[in-house]
């Protein structure tokens, strides 16, 4: 079974870290990646630009509508995901609870839905 | 036995609600029995496959099936449906459903909604176990913890309904305490000599041990101070007791449970209201009040500070509680001031409060009270 884990952090607070931390969270997140690697849970997973570099488009009556920043307004911001392979959802969020960012922000985990699933 | 509970939780939705439960959850146990030998096939001849099938079909009862696996089964039927991935609300209706076996009518009547409405609300539920795949098992041990803690948030959140229903006609619902005290022993039955079952379990018989004197006839409520404790119920309050210094006993840090239920035993077994140990429940909710800060909890310390220390200590309490807003909207709050107000014989103020729990009351025997008190005071 494979999930989504979709890592949301304030981009502020995280962009107003000292360097020192940043590049400590950043080798947190290598090993981590490493370990799930390793575990064979791993399928995928990247890190976003931040939401200033987003674009929204939208089509509506034919029209296309592009906008400046992300869909929606809130204090946390989608910062990147892993998809990965877990027997259960307890595997899944025992996972997600070792993401380096689920200390300071918050990790939701989707459960993918296959092609050809009702 | 082994997937049956599962099954009935992702089955019932489709194939509609079985008219017996528990005979259905074991015929089940046994239609997965046979096809798990069947898958096994292999490795036994077709004789021994043959007797093996035989054997299945022809169980009477749930009580000819192996013990230890219905009480496995069991424990993964409640972990399954207490699953912190679901809401609260969620939690409470499918263990009212699965593992209290109630018809999705009385669920449904637990939550005040239609049955509609909750059968909606099931399958929901249903669905999400199913396609987020929660699983059906026992968490693994550095989980049981925390959802231990999740499975007893739901049992006092069933008791805390039967004990003082928010809202309805009455002032007490006895089948929902009685579930809840069901399910507090179950659970004490199948993860033993655990502080905060224990604790849990002592809570709730002290305080149901107490149920009979808390109404009158017509559905009044009779407050502490005012009850016939001829009618308390001796053997709940003995056996809670007994278990609260059990779960005391432990070495660890007390569980908010046992603290509470220890409260309560000093009530179940003080001889009137005016010879309770007034100092040693005060000290307990203070106790208390470091394990589990809420403001709940500061309320009830308040209300026993007004008995030894006399209700202008426990108004300030009162007042300070209300300046931090975390109790807005909880009748409870004004009704309690009210209450010191009357007794500090400042009317006026007395009567405003009232009013203001009035408003707020949801249960009628609630809002009769209040009432009643309001109109003394003209």
């Amino acid at each position: 079974m494979q999930y989504l884990l979709l890592i949301y952090q304030n981009e502020a607070a995280y962009e107003a870290r000292p360097q020192a931390e940043v590049a400590a969270t950043m080798a947190e997140y290598g090993t981590f990646t490493q370990g799930i690697i390793k575990s064979g849970n791993f399928k995928g997973g990247e890190r976003l630009r931040p939401v200033a570099t987003a674009t929204t488009v939208r089509v509506r009556d034919g029209k296309v509508m592009t906008t400046d920043g992300p869909f929606a307004e809130t204090r946390e911001q989608l910062g990147g995901f892993y998809l990965i392979e877990a027997k259960n959802l307890d595997e899944a969020t025992a996972i997600a609870a070792r993401i380096p960012s689920a200390r300071n922000g918050s990790i939701e985990v989707r459960p993918i839905w296959p092609m050809g699933e009702y | 036995m082994q997937e049956a509970f599962a099954a009935a939780l992702t089955q019932w939705p489709a194939s509609g609600i079985p008219v017996n439960p528990r005979a259905w959850l074991v015929s089940v146990a046994r239609r997965k029995a046979i096809d798990r030998i069947r898958r096994r096939s292999s490795f036994l001849n077709t004789q021994h496959q043959l007797e093996a099938e035989a054997a299945l079909a022809s169980e009477p009862a749930p009580d000819a099936a192996d013990a230890e696996t219905i009480d496995d089964d069991m424990l993964r039927l409640i972990f399954i449906c207490c699953h912190p991935s679901l809401n609260r609300d969620a939690q409470v209706a499918l263990t009212l459903r699965a593992v209290c076996a109630l018809p999705t009518e009385a669920v449904a009547r637990a939550f005040l909604v239609s049955e509609e409405t909750m059968a909606q609300r099931l399958v929901r539920a249903k669905t999400k176990i199913r396609t987020a795949k929660i699983p059906y098992q026992t968490p693994e041990p550095d989980r049981l913890d925390a959802r231990v803690d999740g499975v007893l948030a739901v049992i006092y959140l069933v008791f805390t309904e039967g004990y003082a229903p928010t809202t309805g006609p009455d002032a007490t619902r006895a089948d929902l305490s009685a579930e809840a005290i069901r399910l507090a022993r179950l659970l004490d039955r199948l993860i033993p000599e655990r502080p905060a079952i224990q604790g849990l379990l002592a809570l709730l018989l002290l305080h149901d041990a107490r149920r009979p004197a808390r109404t009158t006839l017509e559905g009044d409520i009779i407050l502490l101070e005012h009850q016939d404790r001829g009618l308390w119920d001796q053997a709940g309050i003995a056996e809670g007791a007994d278990l609260v210094e059990r779960a005391l006993r432990a070495p660890d840090i007390p569980s908010v449970y046992a603290v509470q239920a220890a409260i309560a035993a000093l009530h179940g077994k003080a001889a009137s209201f005016a010879a309770t140990d007034w100092p040693q429940i005060v000290g307990l909710y203070e106790v208390l009040l470091k394990l589990q800060p809420s403001p709940v909890i500061a309320l009830n310390h308040a209300a026993a500070v007004s008995i030894l220390d006399g209700p202008a200590k426990a108004l300030n309490l009162v007042d300070a509680l209300a300046a931090r807003e975390a109790l807005d909207g909880y009748h409870l709050l004004p009704a309690v001031r009210a209450d010191l107000l009357r007794r500090l014989g400042r009317h006026d103020e007395a009567r405003e409060a009232y009013r203001a729990a009035l408003a707020l009351v949801r249960q009628d025997p609630e809002r009769r009270l209040l009432a009643k008190r309001l109109a003394e005071l003209d």
